[in-house]
């Protein structure tokens, strides 16, 4: 793990890596995460070519989306993390042209997080209604007639 | 004077039906948006969310012991192996070593999941496909592994019985008899479902070279499972990362590399063989002990993030939970298995037959609730 941290640490210059005892984190800023997407998935290194989770995190002050990706072929993990503190316009890079899975994982955060993503094909709704007002699973989101909480 | 004229529908404006979401071949509500020319489908759009439920919200205001039972509700044919999951991502965050003897059952109900979950795939997917014989084949022997299942945990489908640090209950005196008597019977009429099914011409004319999914496509869209094994894409979590027991057993992990809708049959199959045979390493070897380690009431995970895989009978189940130290997780996320598998169809579709969409969606073995959440 610390070989590949050393790697990665090369490779994404502005990252900032996280203590995480499962997998090598970093927070990459938010306008490079696509040039260091593609640097991933196609250095020899790395060959990040699976992406296995993409899950949108509302943390009440940030909003994150939190990319989790193994390589089939050196069997490694690491998980990309990018942080927007804009709760009226977040909006992010798509990487759906590098990994084919980003396009549905990102129509959902979309649909639940309100995350906006650059480039995106085809960003609507996913599971929710088109006519839906608001993003249900931040934390300030408020349903006085379905109460989940 | 009567002219006599060829309409081919969809020809010159594009020709659009809905395919769901009451459809018996979706498995569930789902509805394919389907452009046609003809019978021939140039344009698929899925359109999901007829069953969302929100679990990944109401998980928030949950404990961990709660979450358990949604997890049951997503895919209810791995019931299991969701609980599972949660389970080992909530032991791994907490430093718990489960008992062996926990371990051991554990690896066995997965495989009996499998089993079931296999069995009832392969009728419904005969029955897509014309052949409603399997239906009545499949549940025969199906019925049998939920009637061990009711013996020892009281459910047949959802079961809850796997929970942060070992298990509900213990299990029944009769476990190891009955699944050593299903292994005896199900090793007698496995063959049957070769000479019903895959053998048949009919069934190889419908499903050979039909829905080709590359292995460059399955990593890409994340396809895992059966389905990706099909197309050569080595993903299987118990041999890759293993849980439980799966370090102790010995399994092949079953590859074929034409990645059409007959070789995502013949990895379920296959697998269906590799399944008793991991039962039959594993009943015997039950070790006596506790059925649960010493837990707290209240759990509380301490601040982090943790992320858990395990491999259900439909492809690879994540589990990202971030706490905060408290009661209730601050997000839960899964990465459940029929998500990713559901897209490509819109790839493989292209280009066949309505039935082959059929055939195509009955191969990746989908299951609604599982996509939605």
């Amino acid at each position: 793990m610390e070989e590949l941290q050393q790697i990665l640490s090369d490779l994404l210059p502005g990252a900032v890596f996280n203590t995480n005892p499962q997998f090598v984190e970093a927070v990459v800023p938010a306008g490079d995460l696509h040039k260091f997407a593609l640097e991933l998935k196609n250095n020899p290194k790395t060959l990040f070519d699976y992406l296995v989770c993409c899950s949108g995190v509302d943390k009440n002050e940030e909003l994150s989306v939190v990319y989790h990706l193994r390589s089939t072929k050196l069997k490694h993990n690491c998980v990309i993390k990018v942080v927007t503190t804009d709760r009226v316009n977040p909006e992010f890079d798509s990487v759906f042209d590098l990994w084919a899975s980003a396009e549905f994982f990102e129509r959902e955060i979309f649909d639940f997080y309100g995350i906006k993503f650059k480039n995106h094909p085809d960003l609507r709704r996913l599971f929710l209604e088109d006519d839906f007002v608001g993003y249900p699973l931040r934390k300030d989101y408020v349903d006085n007639i379905n109460i989940v909480q | 004077m009567i002219e006599k004229r060829e309409i081919i529908l969809g020809e010159n404006e594009p020709y659009i039906i809905n395919m769901g979401p009451q459809h018996p071949s979706t498995h569930g509500v789902l509805r394919f948006e389907l452009s046609l020319k003809g019978e021939t489908v140039f344009k698929v759009v899925p359109h999901c969310g007829y069953i969302h439920r929100g679990i990944e919200k109401i998980c928030e205001s949950d404990t961990y012991q709660q979450i358990i039972h949604l997890t049951d509700r997503m895919d209810y044919l791995s019931a299991h192996q969701n609980n599972e999951a949660v389970s080992l991502c909530v032991e791994k965050a907490l430093g718990v070593e489960v008992p062996e003897r926990v371990k051991v059952i554990r690896t066995i109900l997965s495989e009996l999941g499998r089993l079931a979950s296999h069995q009832l795939w392969w009728c419904a997917f005969g029955m897509d496909l014309g052949a409603l014989t399997t239906f009545f084949y499949g549940l025969r022997d199906r019925e049998r592994i939920l009637d061990i299942f009711e013996e020892s945990f009281g459910s047949r489908l959802l079961h809850s019985y796997i929970c942060p640090g070992g298990l509900m209950n213990d299990i029944h005196p009769n476990f190891q008899k009955r699944i050593k008597d299903f292994i005896i019977y199900f090793r007698k009429k496995l063959p049957e479902y070769d000479k019903l099914l895959t053998g048949n011409v009919i069934f190889k004319e419908r499903s050979k070279g039909i829905g080709i999914m590359s292995l460059e496509d399955a990593i890409s869209f994340g396809v895992t499972g059966p389905s990706g094994r099909g197309s050569g894409f080595s993903c299987d979590i118990r041999k890759s990362q293993p849980y439980s027991a799966y370090d102790r057993v010995d399994f092949k992990e079953i590859l074929y590399t034409e990645g059409d809708t007959y070789s995502r049959y013949k990895v379920r199959i296959d697998e269906m063989w590799e399944s008793m045979k991991i039962l039959e390493q594993l009943v015997d070897q039950i070790p006596e002990g506790d059925y649960t380690a010493k837990m707290k009431p209240v759990i509380k995970l301490p601040e982090g993030e943790y992320f858990q895989s395990v491999e259900t009978a439909r492809g690879e189940l994540g589990v990202y939970i971030v706490s905060k130290g408290d009661k209730f997780p601050v997000r839960v996320k899964f990465r459940t298995p029929n998500f990713s598998n559901l897209f490509i169809i819109s790839k493989l579709a292209i280009g066949h037959k309505i039935a082959d969409l059929v055939a195509i969606s009955g191969s990746l073995d989908l299951i609604i609730p599982d996509i939605d959440r």
